[in-house]
């Protein structure tokens, strides 16, 4: 495609050549193909996405919707709309662009549906809301493209079952409809593209490129030679971290969970002789407070943040020089991503710091390095779509409008996620729509969908549409409570400062403190759903909640096991890590690259039995369940366990004279299913498949039940189901989601079966090197500050014995 | 069998169901049964199980026959909402109207229901007595006489080494016994509240059946 005069004369005018990608991107839109740009950050890819449509509007002046733009984040809209509306005010277009999000105003929505602007930058959900009108057909009739931003940000999640079934719509009313997918980093571009695809089509997509972008540089942090034996978010290093801070004009310090992000940030700023602004960001923190945060950032106010992943997508956050990673970053991908946030031009390399929190997290730094340089990235897990996202896409299309089921279960199927579903289970999805699907027959009156002469099935009434639309969504907060600063009687008198989950305020009583926003904060009363606080002293007594976590990914556990076992590059590690590997080796052995290490020795009055699974956190938990449930049935009186992302841990009162019958492979699936059944993860699960699947009522924000407590709680609900309907659609989808995300089960059964074919047991003389970590991190969330002495006696014992050559 | 308590001179018995079991005056006591409270929010467009009135019809009638009573107390808010004797299925209403007919059966009046339950047959009163006991659907802190109660679905909400363990509980001062919602669908609330203290008007007991045993916790 040519570039009109207007566009080629604005790049000219600022001394910009049109790069390839752009070009390329020009060039599948002329194709009329649908098109996957992966580009490094800084490589103007925003741009890239929206060039074709300005270039279409340019030549072809029209009314009229034109392109949809979808982002994650409602900020990053109100951000690109910005990049885009000064180049357009530039060359002098006459495009008017707008947003459109849960945050704008009714009157302007109205309006947009009558005069709907060219350009309309959107998130997922606002996207669904609008196609949910019966006005929707008419206004995206004519659009022509869609955009949808950091694709990698939706593709295996819910969010992203529920985006592809609204671009299947879409795709329906707008049939030459081409669709945009942005992405920063993704291992496999052309997974992702089946991903975008009607049809799951990768050959309808034209796979861009964009070359170039200077070799990140990851700076690994050890001071004399040190790492640290436990651990696992580099606080340790807070003074050297800070000096860093001090050498750079700004810095974004990541962690991994928000909890964590109140410790660092403490540390940091004891640490902090010059007093500079440094500012701390999290999901939990009231909005008002983020973006007061965030505005500081971008005003250059501030020299350093303390961050979660709230900040890791595409914001351009000014002039980001270093990047600082505390604790493990997890993942090859998440580390080149939280790395492109330094430094957004193209030709100058990002700068970043990891800090490990201790040894094993080293040799994960060093392996996640090494998967950087190599262009190692994780593949991501695509599954299938889930059933409740479906029944509640399913409501919205009767709200929009009578559908016939045929032509609903063919537009499903168009989308990746849903490529797969039976007919069978989509008509086991309208059923429950229209009587909530039960065995017991007895909601035929109430039905929410009915069925026309004809055979069309329409919504009962407009006032479910009006429900479904304040229910919508696939994101599900965890019941949280208010945290307000102050003595008013409510959050209304009070300053609300964020909110933390329902679960963890259920451990505070009046009196206790907790780290929050950066203080240590007391409790001085519960009301309702508010927890009222006054600023604290000293250290927090209550441990913060720790999940969260995201388990190391599979390739980088491989990586760390091949570091472990290439003597080639231990001379350039740490003098401490080395020594810890080559006694390990004496002492016991080394996992190798594909067995699984078991280590049983005895201390004290108890024997332990270590399991080197690398296997990552969530699976080693249940490994941990299932390990000591067997163990129990044995005789062998366990007592506890702990899991690592490296290894699972337990103690007993006899030993576990030959390990390899407790990994049996075969009698998984059943005793999980017992487990799980019983387990808190499955309620969990089922609250917010419920909530999806409008089942129950979403809390709407500030609204929260009074004294009286009257609604059903989903607990009940579950209850209900499991002893009447065990087979209902609803208990089978939070199962579905138990297993993949709570509990990590492919990954198990994965090391299962590891075990049972090389499972190398050794017998050995007392505690061992790298069962030290683990052992470490027993007891710690039940000690109280006496008990810290007794601690760090302990520990130093531990090593004393582990280090033992004899 | 479960263990006796004495309130107000007389010997009573908490049930693991639910229900309070009055021996001496064979006499069931039970209180918020919310009978139809899934189909009242079905028929707003959620969904609800449609299982929760059998199962808390056919919980009754164990304890009826378990027990031998001769007398039933419905303590209020028997019905979810007032139209709730109208969407009843016709199996759940049988089984109440045979059990009306052959129990001296009390509907008192609560604040969802009113006189809803007349039509299943039994008697309706706002307040009952029976012997030293004044029985009415909400605690009146004024009223010094001996009191059953229901209304306020009192749980009891222990947090130990992290874990949040929540039962219902029947919720005892001197003079005050409130009884746990019985409705299969009824969520509860902490028996630590403001508002059930002080309807409760004294020290409170929460007493729990676990089992063969009584359990008690002073609360606050």
């Amino acid at each position: 495609m040519e570039l009109p005069n207007i566009i080629s004369s604005w790049f000219a005018a600022r001394g910009w050549q049109v790069r390839a990608h752009q070009l390329a991107m020009l060039d599948a839109a002329a194709k009329g193909r649908h098109a996957l740009l992966t580009a490094p950050t800084g490589a103007g890819k925003t741009l890239a996405g929206f060039l074709p449509t300005l270039a279409d509007l340019a030549t072809n002046p029209a009314e009229g919707l034109h392109t949809l733009y979808i982002s994650p984040l409602k900020a990053l809209a109100v951000d690109v709309q910005r990049n885009l509306i000064t180049p357009i005010a530039e060359m002098g277009l006459n495009i008017r662009v707008e947003t459109r999000t849960g945050d704008t105003p009714a009157a302007r929505k109205a309006r947009q549906k009558e005069v709907p602007p060219h350009i309309l930058l959107t998130t997922p959900e606002s996207l669904a809301n609008l196609l949910s009108n019966p006005e929707a057909a008419a206004m995206m009739v004519g659009v022509k493209r869609v955009i949808i931003d950091e694709v990698h940000a939706f593709g295996t999640t819910k969010r992203g079952d529920h985006l592809m079934l609204c671009l299947a719509r879409l795709q329906r009313l707008a049939p030459s409809l081409q669709r945009v997918g942005l992405s920063a980093t993704i291992a496999d571009p052309e997974s992702w593209a089946g991903w975008l695809a009607p049809d799951a089509d990768s050959t309808q997509v034209e796979i861009v490129v964009a070359q170039g972008g200077a070799d990140p540089a990851i700076d690994i942090l050890v001071i004399d030679d040190r790492i640290p034996w436990g651990g696992h978010n580099g606080r340790w290093a807070a003074r050297a971290v800070m000096r860093r801070i001090e050498s750079a004009r700004l810095a974004i310090v990541f962690v991994n969970t928000r909890a964590v992000a109140e410790l660092v940030f403490r540390d940091l700023w004891a640490e902090n002789d010059q007093s500079l602004p440094i500012g701390i960001h999290h999901g939990s923190l009231a909005p008002e407070a983020r973006r007061k945060v965030e505005a500081a950032m971008a005003a250059g106010k501030l020299r350093a943040i303390v961050a979660t992943a709230s900040l890791d997508l595409g914001l351009d956050w000014g002039d980001v020089d270093l990047v600082i990673q505390m604790g493990a970053p997890k993942g090859a991908s998440r580390l080149l991503q939280r790395t492109g946030r330094a430094n957004h031009r193209m030709d100058e390399a990002s700068r970043c710091l990891i800090v490990p929190g201790n040894r094993f997290e080293y040799l994960e730094a060093l392996a996640a390095r090494d998967a950087v340089q190599a262009g190692e990235l994780d593949p991501d897990g695509f599954r299938p779509g889930a059933l409740d996202v479906l029944a509640q896409h399913v409501v919205g299309c009767a709200a929009a409008g009578p559908f016939f089921p045929d032509e609903l279960y063919d537009e499903v199927k168009s989308a990746a996620p849903y490529a797969g579903v039976t007919r069978e289970s989509f008509d086991a999805v309208l059923g429950y729509a229209a009587t909530g699907g039960y065995a017991l027959k007895a909601y035929e009156r109430y039905q929410r969908l009915v069925t026309q002469p004809g055979g069309r099935l329409r919504l009962r009434s407009a006032a479910l549409a009006r429900q479904w639309r304040m229910n919508s969504g696939t994101i599900v907060e965890a019941v949280a409570m208010n945290v307000v600063f102050g003595s008013g009687k409510s959050s209304r008198h009070g300053r609300k400062l964020g909110q933390v989950e329902e679960y963890f305020a259920g451990q505070l009583r009046v009196g206790d403190s907790f780290m929050f926003a950066g203080q240590t904060l007391e409790v001085t009363g519960f009301d309702g759903a508010d927890i009222h606080v006054r600023m604290g002293r000293g250290s927090p007594k209550v441990p913060v909640y720790a999940g969260g976590r995201m388990p190391m990914t599979t390739r980088l556990a491989a990586r760390v096991r091949g570091l472990m076992n290439d003597r080639a590059r231990w001379p350039a590690m740490p003098e401490d890590v080395r020594e810890w590997l080559a006694i390990q080796d004496r002492v016991s052995r080394l996992p190798g690259e594909d067995d699984v290490l078991v280590e049983t020795f005895q201390r004290d009055d108890r024997w332990y039995m270590v399991v080197y699974g690398f296997a990552g956190h969530p699976a080693h938990q249940t490994l941990g369940m299932l390990i000591t449930q067997r163990m129990e049935r044995a005789g062998l009186n366990p007592l506890g366990f702990v899991a690592s992302d490296y290894a699972m841990a337990c103690w007993s009162l006899e030993p576990v004279d030959d390990p390899r019958p407790l990994f049996d492979p075969t009698v998984l699936e059943d005793e999980l299913a017992q487990w799980l059944a019983a387990s808190p993860f499955l309620r969990r699960a089922f609250r917010e498949v419920a909530i999806i699947g409008g089942l129950i009522e979403r809390v709407q924000p500030g609204v929260h039940k009074s004294g009286k407590a009257m609604s059903v709680s989903s607990d009940l609900i579950y209850d209900v189901l499991r002893r009447h309907e065990p087979d209902h659609l609803l208990l089978t989808a939070a199962w579905t989601d138990a297993r993949g995300k709570l509990t990590d089960i492919a990954r198990l059964a994965a090391l299962l079966e590891q075990a049972h074919a090389g499972l190398s047991h050794v017998r050995a003389a007392h505690v061992t090197p790298l069962a030290v970590p683990s052992l470490l991190t027993i007891g710690r969330e039940r000690v109280g500050d006496s008990a810290d002495s007794a601690l760090l006696l302990e520990a130093e014992a531990l090593i004393a014995e582990a280090m033992r050559v004899d | 069998m479960s263990v006796s308590f004495s309130f107000a001179g007389e010997s009573l018995q908490p049930l693991a169901c639910g229900a309070l079991w009055w021996p001496g005056e064979s006499t069931l006591f039970v209180a918020d049964l919310h009978f139809e409270k899934a189909s009242h929010y079905a028929a707003k467009g959620w969904l609800l199980p449609p299982h929760a009135t059998a199962d808390t019809v056919a919980n009754l009638i164990a304890a009826v026959e378990s027990t031998g009573a001769q007398r039933l107390v419905c303590l209020g808010d028997s019905f979810h909402d007032e139209a709730g004797p109208e969407r009843l299925s016709d199996e759940a209403r049988r089984a109440l109207m045979t059990m009306t007919r052959s129990l001296d059966w009390w509907w008192i009046t609560g604040n969802h229901d009113e006189d809803a339950a007349a039509v299943l047959g039994g008697r309706v009163m706002v307040e009952g007595r029976i012997g030293p006991l004044v029985l009415r659907h909400e605690a009146d802190p004024a009223d010094p006489t001996p009191e059953l109660s229901g209304h306020f679905h009192p749980k009891l909400v222990i947090r130990h080494r992290g874990r949040h363990i929540a039962r219902r509980c029947f919720a005892h001062s001197p003079t005050k016994l409130i009884l746990p919602a019985y409705g299969a669908f009824t969520g509860g609330l902490d028996i630590a509240d403001p508002a059930l203290q002080a309807a409760l008007a004294g020290p409170v007991t929460a007493l729990v059946v676990d089992g063969e045993r009584l359990l008690r916790f002073p609360v606050g």
